[in-house]
């Protein structure tokens, strides 16, 4: 009933072509940001910042990115993870040559190093296919992760190997570094994360978007209406090696804090490749419930039975979280094999029809 | 009805062939996979304007001719000769932007992708605007977007597929996914469209319906067509005139009526006793 669309006539291609061509989805949108801008930042405390909100947003985008690239344009990526390490790195020398940049030029450049690696690495896509590829670009995530650690100058040569983030200004306002205060991460986080966002919708609906499609669903058919493959491919892999660089930044920034090579290793790249394909390949709101149910979701089990005073210990927690989340996994993944994203349009579906049941 | 010209003129759009003349040329043409003779010195034109099909047994070699046209193929040996240019090999993706389409004989559509998203992607090649602007959205990517659409609705109107509009194209069924692939040619505003099998698979009213569209395609909109078709009772009825080819090889060359009648063709089909 909340989803009637009756009466919500299109009488121009303008309309047609709306972000939101159904009223409710924009009402229900509106919703959740007012949630993200207003009401999350005026109840949250730093706990609940600094576990929940921003890596989800963190990892939302970071799935965005791989999404693009696997999702949309069907190329399999298991370098994630060395790509946000690319970003990351790449942040933090050009933070440390110009001390006097401006943070958020500072990480828009940063992607540009990863986009550069990302197009390096993406090249064999256009000879070799799915799981193929995906061994040729876990050649990049070793390689990747060995040169963060041997290669000095990216850390400033410091004896631990590690980066530190120091404290970094903005319009007078420390944004990253150990005296920056959670509400300000988490609105800088939030502010990039949307925006990138809404250009993601814009590219993937439009002429761009259609090209990588169809590459994904046949490639030789989309060299005959007269897509150049070798483009298509390697533009998908810069955007997405951008976002995922942005979003390997904002990681260790203004998150993490600092960072050591072993933090982009192949694990990381598995958990943000885990929420796109639970959230959805081919979907942008997929990224952000993925991210929910993988990242936010081991938090609140585990913070639940001392919130309700249960006397369970902190080990007893951790098992019962592990085998909690793996559980949904498999449930979702039987449920809907095809991720959260085509669970969600599923039940908008039936609401739309609801009480009828076609 | 009148199909606009795109925002962007392209290169196909006048080609400065008169109606008649020969639009595209095939020279010679010898094709091999190793020891197996595909094709085997083989010769012919399209006029513009016209209906051409190429018909022979199965194995005759008529979708590697289609192959070599639009650049899927290289030939060892000869050329094609479109609109006046001479070439050998090349990218199936610049045969497009010279103005040659095609459709497969088994569907090759966007299967994730709906009707609507399968067409516009036909019209990839005719738009402009880059990333920066499709990032933006709204601005001149959106009209360029609206412009493009307008033309698709026409294809779909034209094809009689607007209840489909939305559906992705891999839950249609057979027949109107080859009606979504020919709109998907279309769309690419072609001066050579290129038909592999338009009808296979099909029962008598998908047929009739789909030679009412080739016909309509060839008539309203001038459209060049060459087809490959194994119903001899539409290609005869369709086409100006017919290459036969048999074992790689030319045959006979002419209108539907003169290669009726021509004993080697007759023998070809039939079999004929060594």
């Amino acid at each position: 009933m909340l989803y009637r669309t009756a009466g919500q006539f299109k009488t121009s291609y303008y309309a047609d072509h709306a972000l939101f061509p159904v009223r409710q989805d924009a009402m229900l949108l509106g919703f959740i940001l007012l949630l993200a801008f207003v009401v999350f930042p005026m109840t949250a405390d730093e706990f609940v910042f600094k576990a929940l909100l921003v890596p989800v947003l963190i990892y939302a985008l970071a799935a965005l990115g791989l999404n693009i690239l696997t999702g949309f344009a069907g190329q399999l990526s298991l370098g994630t993870g060395a790509f946000m390490g690319v970003g990351a790195y790449a942040c933090y020398k050009l933070v440390s040559i110009f001390p006097e940049m401006n943070i958020v030029v500072a990480i828009a450049l940063s992607g540009f190093f990863s986009a550069a690696v990302g197009v390096a690495f993406g090249l064999p896509s256009l000879r070799i296919k799915g799981f193929y590829l995906a061994i040729a670009t876990l050649a990049a995530q070793f390689f990747l992760v060995w040169l963060f650690e041997k290669w000095a100058w990216l850390y400033n040569y410091n004896s631990s190997g590690a980066i530190q983030v120091p404290n970094i200004d903005m319009f007078g306002v420390t944004v990253a570094g150990p005296n920056a205060s959670a509400v300000v991460q988490y609105y800088f986080v939030l502010c990039v994360v949307s925006l990138i966002t809404l250009l993601s919708i814009n590219i993937t609906r439009g002429r761009i978007g259609r090209i990588w499609k169809s590459v994904r669903d046949m490639d030789i058919a989309a060299e005959l209406v007269g897509i150049n493959l070798m483009k298509a491919k390697l533009s998908a892999f810069a955007v997405s090696s951008y976002i995922v660089g942005i979003a390997g930044a904002l990681f260790v920034f203004l998150w993490r804090g600092a960072a050591e090579p072993v933090l982009f290793d192949i694990p990381l790249s598995f958990r943000v490749l885990f929420i796109a394909i639970i959230g959805g390949l081919g979907s942008i709101l997929g990224n952000y419930l993925g991210a929910i149910l993988i990242v936010a979701l081991p938090v609140v089990i585990s913070a639940l039975p001392s919130a309700l005073g249960l006397p369970v210990s902190s080990a007893t927690v951790e098992h019962l979280n592990t085998m909690i989340i793996g559980a949904l996994i498999i449930a979702f993944l039987i449920i809907e094999p095809h991720g959260l994203a085509r669970f969600w349009a599923i039940i908008r579906e039936k609401l739309i029809m609801w009480p009828f049941p076609h | 009805m009148n199909i606009h010209v795109s925002p962007q003129p392209t290169d196909t759009a006048d080609d400065g062939i008169a109606p008649g003349g020969v639009l595209m040329e095939v020279r010679n043409v010898s094709l091999s996979f190793g020891g197996v003779k595909a094709i085997t010195d083989i010769s012919f034109d399209v006029r513009k304007g016209e209906i051409r099909a190429i018909i022979g047994p199965n194995g005759a070699g008529k979708t590697s001719m289609l192959n070599v046209i639009n650049g899927f193929y290289t030939p060892q040996q000869g050329t094609i000769v479109f609109r006046g240019r001479e070439r050998r090999a090349m990218k199936p993706h610049h045969a497009v932007r010279q103005g040659i389409a095609r459709t497969f004989q088994n569907v090759a559509l966007f299967k994730g992708m709906s009707t609507l998203d399968n067409i516009m992607a036909g019209r990839s090649v005719l738009m402009r605007r880059k990333l920066f602007w499709q990032m933006l959205w709204h601005g001149p990517a959106l009209a360029e977007e609206i412009a493009h659409r307008r033309v698709v609705e026409e294809i779909i109107d034209f094809l009689e597929i607007q209840h489909i509009r939305r559906v992705p194209v891999g839950k249609l069924p057979y027949g109107l996914q080859k009606r979504v692939e020919l709109g998907r040619a279309l769309a690419m505003e072609p001066s050579l469209l290129l038909l592999d099998e338009p009808m296979a698979g099909m029962n008598l009213e998908e047929k009739e319906d789909m030679s009412r569209f080739i016909l309509d395609v060839n008539r309203q909109r001038g459209t060049t067509i060459a087809l490959i078709e194994h119903d001899m009772g539409v290609v005869m009825d369709l086409s100006d005139r017919v290459v036969v080819l048999d074992y790689g090889k030319k045959i006979a060359d002419g209108p539907p009526d003169e290669v009726k009648s021509n004993q080697q063709v007759i023998d070809a089909y039939l079999g004929v006793a060594h």
